[in-house]
């Protein structure tokens, strides 16, 4: 029982956090005060070209010189300081959230496609999988994740998350079952371009993480949100899948359906089923998930978990719940309840 | 020949409640060891005769058989067990390999057992297979790993990949293979009708296939061993799938052995070898010399049935496991089968079924694991053999990477078999590992085949509920998912060979 919550523009107009700070703590009812999390995508226009990582010391002096000596080998650090914190009350702060602005050397990833996310990506899993005192919390091109163990408007206060304007924010209000004390496990988590939230407890962990493992991935944090993000970078551009075939692909049309789809649909449904069986996942779920250019929202085909979809002119909402939405947007428009496993998929104009 | 060993201790013996007994007879009917005789009004009684095959003691009609085992003790000794002792005086005897039939008896930890299914509390809720769907089928053969997707004009997106023939099957569960020769043809006959009501599959074994299952052909996995015994290309041609048996697990290393006594006419017609012989199969195929020379046989297969047909390799769990499913997935095959060290035979030497190979859950773990790690593992299906006993064996087989199973012996139990153990011997009451005719005739496969369908549908509703508890509602996503078991009292190695937690962790 967590509460999510994400909110698009899709003419990037931008919103600062306050909003989304009201959103989340308007559902703390689904949580239990030990962790809550915020991503948003657009905050740092003046360092768009390069990789945002934050970063988490347990100890600045000792852990940064690693992950510096690390980040050095593979590309340039053109800034990096602190994150601006403001001590709360409620918190009890255990790390030093830090920020990096990284350019990877591209020259040293040849033939890839992607050599610039192959790099991130390998850094992130090296860094997280060792043990040095220093987890990256996000990675990605003007976006960054903003997380800590207490109840939302602590942690929104904490890092003053009202200075920070995005045209997409996710947020996540925890209810913990395990290492509440742990300010990197809240959701969201970001792998550069991806950036999850969600509600439930996948029952395939053990499925999916062999699945994305035999692909070089590593899942340091044993949390759904690390193996759902890997699982959608590797389809959609590893794969190549669209979106929408990758969310059929996590959550498949039972094979019932399948068989009295007409036939050229049936083909393509047996074929993701036959090729992504692994990546399927099972249990209750409500997965909202958010890239530079759009923001996606979908639940397990029984659908045990809740999702909301509003809309307001330009502005996209998936949420938990309805009252979170009407915390922002008073004035909804729109509200929907999507069927369970139908995706709600929402693009940035171009 | 002589030898001063006199009579061994009795193995089993059998008593008469003569208070009960109204000498019906019916035992003297049924035995067809020899253990019972009429003198005069009275029922004799020979043990020694006896195999524990229960026939007599199912159809009195006054329950005053009773049978007991070992009812002579030797000296205890915790070295020099009965069984080593007595075949020592078997082989001072006979100077001869001892032939053992069924699976191994060696008194080992069965790790099934030692592993735990889990179940949701109150973070995840459990699925209710009778108001959710909970899905089982299961498809058996190449997956592709990526798919090629091309976009239409209209924007729509096809699919270009060609997919592989699969098998679709209602249930991970097929029948495994035991041949024609081994087993009755009305055992066969059961399993296939079986096979067709449950929406599975069965395999021939090595012994060709009796025009009289030609009606269910759709239903058979068709079978080339190291002999070739029956195989010719109207039998390739009738299987939906074609199984090259490269090992087996009660036997590892050699070949297959029928002894002479279980070739009848039929049997001798439908194998295409001479009446009453040993059929007796090489260790090795004699055109399979090394690796690279599995992908010519696959492809020649392939070749005479038009490359409609998936083609699956049996093999037995040894040593180098990983290693040789990753050489096999390579050679084109659409489905691997691993029969365990525990796996079952009509007739095996016992040094082999009771020594050789390793068990099917360390097999099964390694080969998901190696075939993942290589990249693989959508190459091919991974089917769990050897010692299936019960639906949980099932679960925790696919949990730990397998996509099916075979079972055979369950099947074989499920038409009355009583494990005995003496199937080489041709005289199976129960008229199962037999082939003279008035034993064959007790078997009546409408009977049968329902009693096989039976056990297949109940596990099917056990591992649905399983399934459901664990909040799975579909059976790709048990597969491999070490996650959902915990091994108890199993030690620390085998935990990481597993990669299984242990309870509590």
């Amino acid at each position: 029982m967590c509460g999510i919550f994400g909110v698009m523009d899709k003419r990037r107009q931008m919103m600062d956090g306050s909003g989304i700070r009201q959103a989340l703590s308007m559902m703390n009812e689904r949580g239990s005060g030990e962790g809550a999390g915020y991503v948003a995508y657009g905050i740092y226009p003046d360092y768009r070209d390069c990789y945002a990582l934050h970063v988490f010391f347990d100890n600045t002096c000792e852990s940064k010189k690693v992950v510096d000596a690390t980040l050095e080998q593979w590309g340039t650090i053109e800034h990096d300081e602190a994150i601006p914190t403001y001590d709360q009350p409620n918190l009890r702060v255990n790390c030093t959230p830090w920020r990096y602005f990284f350019k990877p050397d591209a020259s040293l990833a040849p033939g890839s496609a992607s050599a610039e996310k192959d790099i991130v990506t390998n850094l992130v899993m090296q860094i997280n999988a060792a043990s040095n005192g220093a987890q990256v919390v996000s990675s990605g091109k003007n976006v960054g994740a903003f997380k800590a163990n207490g109840w939302p408007e602590d942690v929104a206060d904490y890092f003053r998350i009202e200075d920070y304007e995005g045209y997409i924010w996710l947020a996540h209000n925890r209810y913990a079952t395990s290492n509440p004390e742990k300010w990197e496990r809240p959701d969201p988590f970001n792998l550069h371009d991806w950036s999850v939230v969600e509600n439930g407890k996948i029952t395939t962990y053990g499925t999916n993480r062999r699945y994305v493992e035999s692909f070089g991935y590593t899942c340091s944090m044993s949390t759904d949100s690390e193996v759902i993000t890997y699982l959608i970078d590797l389809l959609t551009r590893k794969h190549g899948l669209g979106i929408d075939l990758a969310i059929q692909a996590f959550a498949p049309p039972y094979w019932e359906e399948i068989d009295r789809m007409p036939e050229a649909e049936q083909k393509l449904n047996r074929a993701l089923r036959f090729a992504y069986g692994s990546a399927t996942m099972n249990g209750p779920f409500t997965v909202v998930a958010a890239n530079p250019d759009m923001m996606v929202g979908f639940t397990d085909r029984g659908k045990l978990r809740p999702m909301v979809v509003g809309e307001c002119g330009n502005r996209l909402y998936i949420a938990s719940e309805e009252t979170a939405i009407r915390a922002m947007e008073p004035g909804i428009e729109s509200i929907t309840r999507p069927a369970a496993g139908e995706p709600v998929i929402g693009r940035v104009a171009p | 020949m002589s030898s001063n060993f006199g009579s061994m201790p009795l193995r089993y013996r059998i008593t008469i409640d003569r208070e009960q007994c109204m000498e019906c007879g019916r035992c003297i009917e049924n035995c067809s060891y020899g253990v019972f005789r009429r003198d005069g009004d009275r029922i004799l009684i020979n043990s020694r005769n006896c195999t524990a095959c229960h026939r007599c003691i199912a159809y009195c009609p006054r329950d005053a058989i009773m049978l007991e085992e070992q009812p002579c003790d030797y000296r205890s000794h915790p070295v020099w067990t009965r069984t080593v002792r007595e075949s020592i005086y078997n082989q001072a005897r006979t100077g001869k390999i001892i032939l053992a039939g069924m699976g191994s008896v060696a008194n080992l930890p069965i790790i099934f057992d030692h592993l735990m299914l889990d179940a949701c509390q109150v973070t995840t809720p459990p699925t209710d297979p009778l108001r959710e769907p909970v899905e089982i089928r299961t498809y058996l053969g190449k997956k592709p790993s990526k798919l090629d997707l091309r976009q239409k004009p209209n924007g729509d997106v096809e699919l270009a990949t060609e997919l592989a023939p699969n098998l679709m099957i209602e249930t991970p569960i097929l029948l495994g293979h035991m041949s024609f020769g081994a087993i009755s043809l009305n055992a066969h006959l059961s399993m296939a009708r079986a096979a067709q009501e449950v929406g599975t599959f069965m395999g021939t074994g090595e012994g060709g296939l009796h025009p009289a299952l030609y009606p269910y052909q759709d239903r058979m996995i068709v079978q080339v061993a190291s002999g070739r015994f029956g195989v010719n290309i109207d039998y390739l041609e009738r299987g939906a799938a074609i199984e090259l048996k490269l090992g087996q697990g009660a036997k590892p290393g050699i070949g297959g052995h029928l002894p002479g006594e279980k070739v009848s006419k039929d049997v001798s017609r439908t194998r295409m070898i001479p009446e009453g012989s040993d059929a007796i199969s090489p260790a090795p195929h004699h055109d399979i010399y090394g690796i690279e020379d599995l992908p010519q046989l696959v492809r020649s297969v392939r070749e005479a049935t038009g490359w409609k047909k998936p083609i699956f390799a049996k093999i037995a769990a040894v040593n180098n496991n990983a290693e040789n499913v990753a050489a096999v997935a390579r050679s084109g095959v659409d489905a691997i089968a691993i029969d365990g060290f525990r796996g079952g035979t009509g007739a095996a030497p016992r040094v082999f079924r009771d020594h050789v190979g390793i068990p099917i859950e360390v097999a099964i773990a390694t080969a998901d694991r190696e075939l993942r790690r290589q990249g693989l593992r959508n190459e091919v299906s991974l089917i769990a053999c050897g010692s299936i006993r019960e639906s949980a064996d099932v679960m925790k087989s696919i949990a730990l990477g397998a996509d099916a199973v075979y079972i055979a012996t369950a099947a074989l139990a499920a038409m009355g078999c009583r494990v005995c153990g003496n199937c080489y011997q041709g005289l199976c009451p129960w008229g199962i590992a037999t082939q003279r005719p008035d034993l064959v005739a007790r078997l009546d496969p409408d009977v049968a085949s329902k009693q096989v369908a039976n056990l297949i549908h109940a596990w099917t509703l056990e591992i649905t509920e399983l399934m459901g508890a664990a909040g799975i509602n579909s059976i790709e996503s048990l597969r491999g998912n070490r996650d959902r078991l915990r091994g108890y009292m199993l030690d620390e190695g085998l935990l990481e060979i597993l990669d299984v937690k242990s309870v509590g962790a």
